[in-house]
């Protein structure tokens, strides 16, 4: 291990800085990392309208699933339907418009068997999330195996800002980053802001953050508990197939089974790590992605000096590892964070306490 | 009579889950016959069941006649059967032990679904140590391959339970972080540092005089003893020694267990250990079975087991019920996707059906009107409260 004491420890630090901050200035690392970011946000939203709610999904993976394969199977058949040339306006076309609302759609549904599994039927939460993640898996499966879809609808393009904007001297990387992505990674900004002011500064933010908290006290004065479970864990379906949307018709155009890679449960870390906030969670996704961005970055564009000849090196020796290395990072990360932060951030009270109204039973 | 009544207590609801699931399968399969231009064929569930019995049990009562239908003829072939049956038990050893790795931990209050992780990092261990050994005597290198291959998954279940004992990370979350981990770190280290020269693909070396033996029929091996004996240990320890007594008090009330004296610390790292281990145990016999490890892994076993605890309600003798039906699913799966051409993954979806009837088991009881017990392990509330963390 001698080999250890000879690397010029500080003199990689300063380089990889020097590396890290030419990287957001020039390359397109940081509007990756919020594409990355993009589905963790939106299953940490979907996440979030549960647990704030008091109910606790686990089942965003398979709600993302099934929405990726159901957005792109209606979006290839709209597309041979009637094929139609991509638009300039992020490359929209009417099958991708139609794959969207599809995903969305079947995200919701997913959504209100897992409201009913939890409200109505009072099944275990955590039971019913690993219900939803196993039946989308082998389902999504089976009919991947059996339809065979050899077509594909394309993706939404990125949007392309003119360079005077994104070279703008010191938020010029942050407009680039916020613009240079598709339509479904630019929405989620807006609708993380949404969330955090609706939350935070609504009627039906403080009705929803009493229930997670405190469900009898809400509903004795007269609010339904019930009713209000169903409609968020239902809307909150929404960003799941967005998530989805994400996967097949912005990120990829292709569905592959179990291509979610377990984002959802990245998603469900980040809602922990942002204690229960929108924009904590947010932030807790570009984190966590921010890893991957950086590993694509590296391998496709090595640092200089001697810390690119010291990656070279390894990643020559053993290019298998290399590259796991860095297909490994957000996971690790989000380990490490989680058994960081979790003792100090407390979830709201009622979360995955079944309710039953006083005087039914 | 009331043994009849007590069992009946016990199986209603994972019975009807099972016929639901079938059920619900069938009119999926209908479906599917309409695929590919095909025509609507009420009769395909029909046949497709029949080659799943057949390719499970080598029991026959169907004759194709051509066309899509079928006429009814019973038959049976003994040394057909003998076949299928050894498969089918075959493929339910490694089901035995991912069950009761769900399972036990239910027992504490703990979800382990990290199985998929813990049965890769055993199997990996277990190849290693294995081709290590392969020149040495066969019970010495099969004990010592099993043994690293338990060690392994004992390790990778002790992480998550250390997370949740020392920094309240919930295990659903850290467990499945560890599954992706697992999957990477092995691949890199598979395909740079353990591949050897001349397969197609990458794999490690041959684990030599470390395969298991095999003790019956074509693929009847050793891991099925091996599988048995740790069902009857689980028992004894959950159900007969102090330990399992802390274990289960834990997972039904922490504060009482805190209370008498008992550290939830202490038992939840040691009931997640035992977890992988079992999980570890599984992995191992997969890959002794196969004789070495390939760079890509797939597995299904590991999330199987949360089918199979559930459907078994946690105990060992329902775990070893549901892995023989599950089992002798993947075992009769292939003849159904040549009969049938339904794809193997119809098993997948089956298995998810009867996960979902199980937990909307309310539903089956008022629908039914059975008055059964709970299927949900009540202790299951434990690991659901703690998902909002807090440290203990």
């Amino acid at each position: 291990m001698d080999f250890l004491f000879d690397l010029p420890v500080l003199g990689f630090a300063f380089q990889f800085l020097a590396y890290l901050v030419n990287a957001v200035a020039t390359t397109n690392l940081a509007p990756q990392t919020l594409q990355l970011a993009t589905p963790i946000a939106l299953g940490a939203l979907c996440g979030l309208m549960n647990e704030r709610s008091g109910i606790v999904n686990i089942g965003i993976e398979g709600m993302m699933l099934t929405s990726a394969f159901v957005g792109f199977m209606v979006a290839v058949l709209v597309h041979e339907a009637m094929p139609s040339t991509p638009s300039t306006f992020f490359g929209v076309t009417p099958a991708l418009i139609v794959g969207v609302l599809a995903a969305v759609g079947a995200g919701m549904l997913v959504s209100t068997l897992h409201a009913w599994l939890c409200i109505s039927v009072r099944a275990d939460h955590i039971i019913s999330g690993t219900v939803i993640n196993i039946v989308a898996l082998g389902l999504t499966g089976y009919l991947n195996r059996l339809i065979r879809p050899s077509g594909s609808a394309g993706t939404f393009d990125s949007f392309r800002p003119p360079d005077a904007i994104t070279d703008l001297p010191i938020i010029g990387w942050l407009l680039n980053m916020f613009l240079s992505v598709g339509p479904i990674s630019m929405s989620v900004i807006v609708l993380v802001i949404v969330m955090q002011v609706l939350l935070f500064r609504s009627r039906w933010g403080l009705r929803t953050r009493a229930v997670g908290e405190h469900p009898r006290a809400v509903d004795t004065v007269g609010i339904d508990v019930i009713r209000l479970r169903y409609k968020n864990v239902i809307l909150g379906g929404i960003f799941a197939g967005l998530a989805g949307a994400w996967l097949t018709l912005e990120f990829n155009a292709s569905f592959q089974n179990g291509m979610t890679a377990n984002r959802g449960f990245i998603a469900l870390a980040a809602v922990i790590f942002g204690r229960w906030t929108p924009i904590g969670a947010f932030g807790g996704g570009l984190l966590f992605m921010f890893s991957e961005a950086l590993g694509i970055a590296i391998r496709s564009r090595p640092p200089p000096g001697e810390l690119g000849v010291f990656l070279s090196g390894i990643q020559a020796d053993f290019p298998s590892i290399y590259n796991n290395v860095f297909g490994a990072l957000p996971y690790l990360l989000t380990m490490i964070v989680l058994a960081g932060v979790v003792g100090r951030s407390i979830a709201p009270a009622a979360v995955g306490k079944p309710y039953t109204k006083e005087g039914t039973t | 009579m009331t043994l009849l009544r007590r069992f009946w207590q016990l199986a209603a609801i994972p019975i009807f889950s099972i016929a639901l699931a079938l059920l619900v399968g069938s009119v999926l399969i209908i479906l599917s016959s309409l695929a590919n231009g095909g025509q609507l064929n009420l009769l395909l569930p029909l046949i497709a069941y029949e080659s799943l019995l057949e390719g499970a049990t080598g029991l026959s009562f169907l004759d194709p006649t051509g066309g899509g239908g079928a006429a009814l003829a019973f038959s049976i072939d003994p040394e057909r059967a003998a076949r299928a049956l050894t498969s089918s038990v075959a493929a339910a050893t490694p089901l035995i032990l991912t069950g009761l790795a769900v399972g036990v931990g239910f027992k504490a209050g703990l979800f382990n679904i990290g199985g998929t992780g813990q049965v890769l990092v055993g199997g990996f261990c277990a190849a290693l140590v294995g081709a290590a050994v392969a020149d040495l005597p066969v019970p010495v290198a099969v004990t010592l391959a099993v043994g690293a291959g338990a060690l392994g998954g004992a390790f990778y279940g002790f992480i998550p339970g250390a997370l949740k004992a020392f920094t309240g990370a919930h295990e659903v979350v850290s467990t499945i972080m560890l599954n992706s981990l697992a999957a990477f770190a092995i691949v890199g280290l598979v395909n740079d540092v353990f591949k050897i020269q001349g397969p197609t693909f990458a794999r490690t070396a041959e684990v030599g005089n470390a395969a298991l033996p095999i003790l019956f029929g074509r693929n009847g091996s050793l891991g099925t003893v091996i599988a048995l004996v740790v069902v009857v240990l689980a028992y004894l320890l959950i159900y007969r020694t102090t330990l399992g007594f802390e274990i289960r008090t834990t997972g039904a009330n922490p504060s009482a267990a805190r209370y008498a004296g008992m550290s939830p610390r202490r038992l939840i790292i040691l009931t997640m250990s035992l977890c992988g281990m079992f999980a570890g145990l599984a992995g191992s016999i997969e890959i002794l079975n196969l004789g070495y490890y390939p760079a890509v892994f797939g597995t299904g076993i590991g999330f199987a087991g949360i089918t199979v605890a559930l459907l078994g309600r946690a105990h060992p003798a329902g775990i070893v019920l549901a892995a023989l039906l599950l089992g002798g699913m993947r075992a009769g799966a292939p003849s159904m996707q040549i009969n049938a051409a339904i794809p193997i993954e119809i098993i997948d979806v089956i298995q998810g059906l009867i996960l979902l009837f199980l937990a909307a088991e309310t539903v089956i009881r008022q629908l039914f009107k059975v008055r059964a017990e709970r299927v949900t392990p009540g202790e299951l509330g434990t690991a659901t409260a703690g998902y909002g963390g807090g440290k203990l």
